[in-house]
């Protein structure tokens, strides 16, 4: 086993109602890669990164973390997620609670740090993205760019070995989506392990380690960003990518 | 006008009568509380069962039992209720509390009521909420108890405060098993009196008071808790 490979999705199906949206998918995610998933919708690639952190169990197949397979029963999978940071599209920040709060829940019932430690590294993150000075303001009171940083944050807390970003700046008006990238250009600098379900093709082409194309449940393609955009063998590929770009 | 205070003065000073109502007030006080209680604490777990029945289709068999607690209470009368509590359930036992009896048959009563209130108020929250707190590691428990819940119980707090005023005036058919709650003791000031209007007016305005003051205290604690929200 290549102890390099963090993620390994072997074999990965799901169904939902009898609908078959992933039909066997293999991927394997080595520490320190950024991976970005691209695909039309329904394509089934935000499932295929939810299922990565069992928030879609899968119908079929196996994931390995760390070479544990997490879709085992016996595994408690609340102990990988803890090691695996997500984003969401709508940020799911924690309405009732202030921003430091809602960074340092997690490190204090999960990590047993004191709320001292919590905090200070919170407001650490926080300077980072720029947002020091909001540390007690409600999440209703920030701007959706704002939102997502912080959400990004809140997952760093956790001191993740990946991060899952799905589409993480579908939900955010034009002119606040380049703050976000921004973080997550950062992070990718820091070699920080991620996978990245995204419409930024910018973005795809100017961080990421490998681009996966999914189509109709399927991996269709995947390589260096240089190659994907400017050779594309796959024929839906192609047309994908005279769509969007 | 001189008759009005004849009349007062017979029905609540004459004899310490006004002592059957300040009796009365504080046995319906006291069921009223302790229902209360016992209803949250049932209505809390009936709910939770059944949201995550919902959500996760686990737990079937407990909320087939939720189920039929939900059907059977709220299909039948509370006072119903209140005389099986006490002439079948406790029919046997000899010198039991009546008190007790209220506050039991009050409780589960209200637990049912107070169950649908709190899953509705589960479910009102976005789900992104659960899938949020379990991407950070939490427990399905845990995202429930840090995550869900707070957020749930701020929605339903006025549906609460609600139930808890249906409660309280609900209590006073405590008179069906001789229990001498508050709308008891004006009746009895009623029946050494033969005066209907003093007592049941006086019952009467007893309740308006203490609603009134709880939809205040509700609405009090509702904007506490709405402060994150603006």
């Amino acid at each position: 086993m290549n102890d390099n490979i963090l993620i390994r999705a072997e074999n990965v199906r799901k169904s939902f109602s009898g609908k078959e949206v992933l039909k066997g998918i293999d991927l394997e995610i080595r520490k320190g890669e950024v991976v970005v998933i691209i695909g039309p919708s329904g394509s089934g690639k935000s499932t295929f990164l939810r299922c990565l952190n069992l928030l879609e169990v899968p119908t079929g197949g196996h994931i390995y973390f760390n070479d544990v397979d997490i879709t085992e029963k016996s595994v408690n999978i609340d102990m990988h997620r803890q090691k695996m940071g997500m984003v969401f599209q709508h940020f799911n920040l924690f309405p009732h609670m202030d921003i430091l709060k809602n960074m340092t829940i997690g490190p204090e019932k999960l990590l047993k740090k004191s709320r001292e430690e919590a905090e200070k590294q919170a407001m650490e993150l926080l300077a980072r993205v720029g947002l020091a000075d909001r540390s007690h303001a409600y999440p209703n009171q920030l701007s959706g760019g704002q939102k997502q940083r912080i959400a990004i944050v809140r997952a760093l807390c956790m001191q993740p070995e990946v991060m899952l970003f799905d589409e993480p700046t579908s939900a955010l008006d034009p002119e606040m989506v380049g703050e976000v990238l921004q973080v997550m250009r950062d992070l990718a600098r820091e070699h920080m392990t991620m996978v990245v379900v995204t419409h930024e093709m910018g973005f795809a082409k100017e961080v990421a380690d490998r681009v996966v194309f999914l189509d109709e449940g399927i991996l269709m393609e995947q390589n260096r960003p240089e190659e994907f955009f400017v050779n594309p063998r796959n024929e839906r590929l192609k047309s994908f990518l005279g769509k969007v770009l | 006008m001189g008759n009005f205070q004849e009349r007062f003065y017979l029905n609540f000073i004459k004899d310490d009568r006004w002592m059957y109502m300040w009796d009365g007030l504080k046995i319906t006080l006291e069921v009223t509380l302790f229902a209360t209680l016992l209803g949250i604490v049932l209505g809390f777990l009936v709910a939770i069962i059944r949201s995550t029945h919902d959500r996760t289709g686990k737990l079937k068999i407990m909320n087939v039992l939720c189920q039929i607690y939900l059907t059977v209470i709220r299909g039948t009368p509370a006072v119903v209720q209140l005389l099986i509590m006490y002439f079948v359930i406790f029919g046997s036992v000899k010198g039991i509390s009546k008190v007790l009896v209220a506050v039991l048959a009050f409780g589960i009563n209200s637990g049912a009521y107070v169950a649908e209130i709190c899953r509705a108020g589960i479910m009102s929250i976005d789900i992104g909420q659960m899938e949020a707190g379990r991407s950070i590691g939490f427990s399905y428990g845990q995202t429930m108890w840090y995550i869900v819940l707070p957020q749930a119980f701020k929605n339903v707090l006025p549906a609460l405060g609600n139930e808890f005023i249906v409660l309280l005036k609900e209590t006073s058919i405590s008179g069906y098993i001789a229990l001498q709650d508050l709308t008891k003791g004006g009746d009895i000031i009623r029946s050494r009196t033969y005066d209907a209007f003093m007592p049941l007016i006086g019952v009467a305005i007893v309740y308006l008071v203490l609603v009134l003051g709880f939809t205040k205290l509700v609405s009090m604690l509702e904007r506490r808790l709405n402060q994150s929200e603006r």
